[in-house]
């Protein structure tokens, strides 16, 4: 699979007029990522669609659903970008974590008690401010909550060595929970007999859509939420900081960077993002706190992540086509009759060969201009 | 008095009964997370593996009428999900944490997908041992009336403590998972021995799967497991990749998980959420008394990247 030497392609790269040759290193080093990306989604999709053979039915006809439910129709794409609001929030809530090597994958439960926390802090405001403001306690609330509960797992991983990914996911199963006990006991509004919710929102305290489009305002917060996180790692001191820390925790130590402060702050902020997530499902989408809070968005967050390589404006295409295929399931169900869990198996697929191709990196040396020179 | 129950001892009584019930799954992916674990490699996926194993188990035994031959169908699939782990890993640049996550999603989603049909049958159970026929109270009897599998996890866990110290292959294990460089110098291919023990370590845990889906809860539902699998690896950590810590950490986490139905019996109804919240609770205090920020836990494996 390694490109030789005298691959021809290579020649042409390396051959270029010597004013393009910034422009081509630049292009060549931002291709890798993309080209791989590429790549693994189009074997995962392979894999995928032997398992479709399979069963007996047709890829060709799955993927042309998969297209219309998720990216066909403007009624469709704006399906999929309401789907791909929670996601951007807790991609980030992964994406973060991430950068300083730390591998977080209990966002769910950030945003279980993200909207617990929302709809409490709503209820005796309702009525008395104006909804704007009732948005604003809301989003502190559930920032505030997803930021502790996540941030209680970096916490651990740098005070206590206790490994993250591990006490997220229990902290994840802690807060659902408790969402059951608030929203069971404390928070139940008695008027939900078969499904316990707090009391719902009223109408006019819904957060409504982006003028133009059946799009709640969730989307426009995860963009700028990505967009701020892509600032905050790239463009800050504290990003370059928790970068190198990323890269070798003993070096970035021994510069005399606050290594646990770093990882605390951005395991706090990943978790209020995901907080947030909770906030949005609450105040856009359910409009009380229930169970279906935990709809997953957390899990699928993870992969959303990773398919980015962390990046925070990656995550952004990625997301909206997760949410895209999120988006198609039903029409799949109904049109082949194939299970709502043919989305996750797609997804895990993905996931597996994504992180598959990581292997993959550097070794292409077209990628790679410090190699040029020599293969000349 | 005897007839209608037994009072405030119903309480201990049941947790013994369901650290007994619920702790086999924990048993036996433990078990199987420590063999993988001492061979250097986690997988953290062996949460779908388990959710597959109790899909395969149950799917077969609705098929076949024999509980046992689901339970070979579950081991059969739970080691293949742990050859592709395996087989992913050995890869450079690969992490074997995050392929584990990405498994863990594969398995639960093609489970739900394949197991689809098989919700609404009911499928036989495995056997279990009435060992309460001396008593004449029925919640002894229940809480005696104990499974096989049970019996086959502890006696697992004693071989295994056994083999790691006395076997070829034990040490075999043990080298490659201290040292992959001193495992190279002795002939031995690190990846070959890792590949074998995620996927043995894959088929314990599908073990467990099948312990859910046909003894108990004893159904197939795509909520079958609460995280029995990820529970298991934080287990393996409390235990020191000790064999029998397993067995006791696996029972101690089964009470604690029987605490919550328990106190429901004798009409303790405030807080029952929060008592199921309680094995995790466990876990998570556990890992954070045992675990430190400055030294390596005793007993771990050298080249497992979780301690590192």
């Amino acid at each position: 699979m390694t490109v030789e030497a005298n691959d021809p392609g290579m020649s042409i790269a390396a051959g270029g007029g010597t004013s393009f040759r910034p422009l081509l290193e630049w292009l060549a080093r931002r291709a890798e990522p993309v080209a791989i990306g590429l790549v693994a989604i189009l074997i995962g999709m392979a894999l995928f669609s032997i398992f479709i053979l399979v069963i007996g039915k047709s890829p060709v006809t799955l993927f042309q659903l998969m297209y219309t439910g998720g990216f066909g129709s403007w009624f469709s794409i704006q399906n999929s970008l309401s789907r791909a609001a929670p996601l951007l929030l807790t991609a980030l809530c992964v994406a973060l974590p991430a950068r300083l090597g730390l591998v977080i994958i209990g966002g769910e439960g950030a945003v279980v008690l993200g909207g617990v926390a929302a709809a409490a802090i709503a209820l005796p405001f309702v009525g008395t401010v104006p909804p704007i403001l009732l948005f604003v306690f809301m989003g502190l609330a559930a920032m505030l909550v997803g930021g502790i509960w996540i941030g209680l797992a970096g916490f651990l991983r740098h005070y206590r060595g206790v490994n993250e990914t591990i006490s997220s996911l229990l902290l994840a199963y802690i807060a659902i929970a408790l969402m059951n006990q608030f929203v069971e006991g404390p928070l139940r509004d008695p008027a939900s007999l078969n499904k316990p919710s707090t009391k719902p929102l009223p109408a006019e305290y819904m957060m409504g859509d982006i003028p133009g489009m059946d799009v709640h305002w969730g989307l426009v917060i995860g963009v700028v939420a990505c967009v701020v996180s892509w600032a905050l790692i790239e463009l800050t001191s504290y990003g370059f900081a928790a970068r190198i820390s990323g890269g070798n925790v003993r070096a970035a130590q021994i510069q005399g960077l606050p290594v646990g402060k770093l990882i605390a702050g951005f395991t706090a902020v990943a978790g209020s993002f995901a907080g947030l997530a909770g906030m949005i499902e609450v105040a856009a989408v359910q409009g009380s706190a229930n169970a279906s809070l935990a709809a997953g968005y957390g899990y699928t967050g993870i992969l959303v992540a990773f398919l980015a390589r962390h990046n925070p404006l990656a995550i952004i295409p990625v997301a909206i086509l997760l949410g895209g295929i999120d988006a198609s399931g039903g029409l799949i169900q109904r049109r082949m009759g194939l299970p709502d869990a043919t989305v996750l198996v797609l997804q895990g697929t993905l996931f597996v060969v994504i992180l598959f191709c990581e292997t993959f990196y550097g070794r292409f040396r077209i990628f790679n201009p410090d190699l040029w020179k020599r293969s000349q | 008095m005897e007839e209608t129950g037994i009072g405030i001892w119903g309480v201990p009584l049941a947790i013994f009964a369901g650290a007994i019930r619920v702790s086999t799954p924990f048993i036996f992916v433990s078990l199987g997370e420590t063999i993988t674990e001492r061979s250097g490699r986690i997988n953290l996926g062996l949460e779908g593996t388990l959710v597959f194993g109790a899909m395969t188990a149950y799917a077969v035994a609705v098929l076949t009428g024999s509980p046992w031959l689901g339970v070979l169908a579950a081991m059969a699939t739970g080691s293949v999900f742990g050859l592709i782990h395996g087989w992913i890993c050995k890869f450079p640049k690969v992490n074997d944490i995050a392929i584990g996550i990405a498994m863990m999603q594969f398995g639960l989603g093609l489970a739900f997908f394949l197991g689809k049909p098989f919700i609404q049958p009911a499928a036989p159970k495995l056997p279990s041992i009435p060992l309460g026929g001396w008593s004449t109270v029925p919640q002894v009897q229940a809480a005696l009336n104990i499974n096989v599998l049970f019996f086959l996890g502890a006696a697992l866990a004693l071989f295994l403590f056994w083999a790691f110290r006395n076997t070829r292959i034990g040490l075999i294990l043990r080298v490659v998972g201290d040292s992959t460089d001193a495992a190279r110098a002795m002939g031995i291919n690190p990846d070959t021995v890792r590949l074998l023990a995620t996927a043995a370590g894959g088929s314990l845990a599908a073990i467990g799967g099948a312990y859910l889906s046909l003894y108990y809860p004893g159904s197939w539902n795509e909520g079958i497991s609460s995280g029995q699998g990820l529970m298991a690896v934080a287990l393996v950590i409390f235990a020191r990749w000790n064999p029998i810590g397993c067995f006791l950490a696996a029972l101690l986490f089964g009470g604690a998980g029987a605490l919550g139905p328990a106190l429901q019996s004798i009409g303790v109804t405030q807080g029952y959420y929060l008592f199921y919240a309680a094995p995790y609770v466990l876990t998570l205090i556990i890992l954070i008394v045992t675990s430190s920020p400055t030294r390596s836990l005793t007993g771990a494996p050298g080249a497992l990247s979780l301690t590192k």
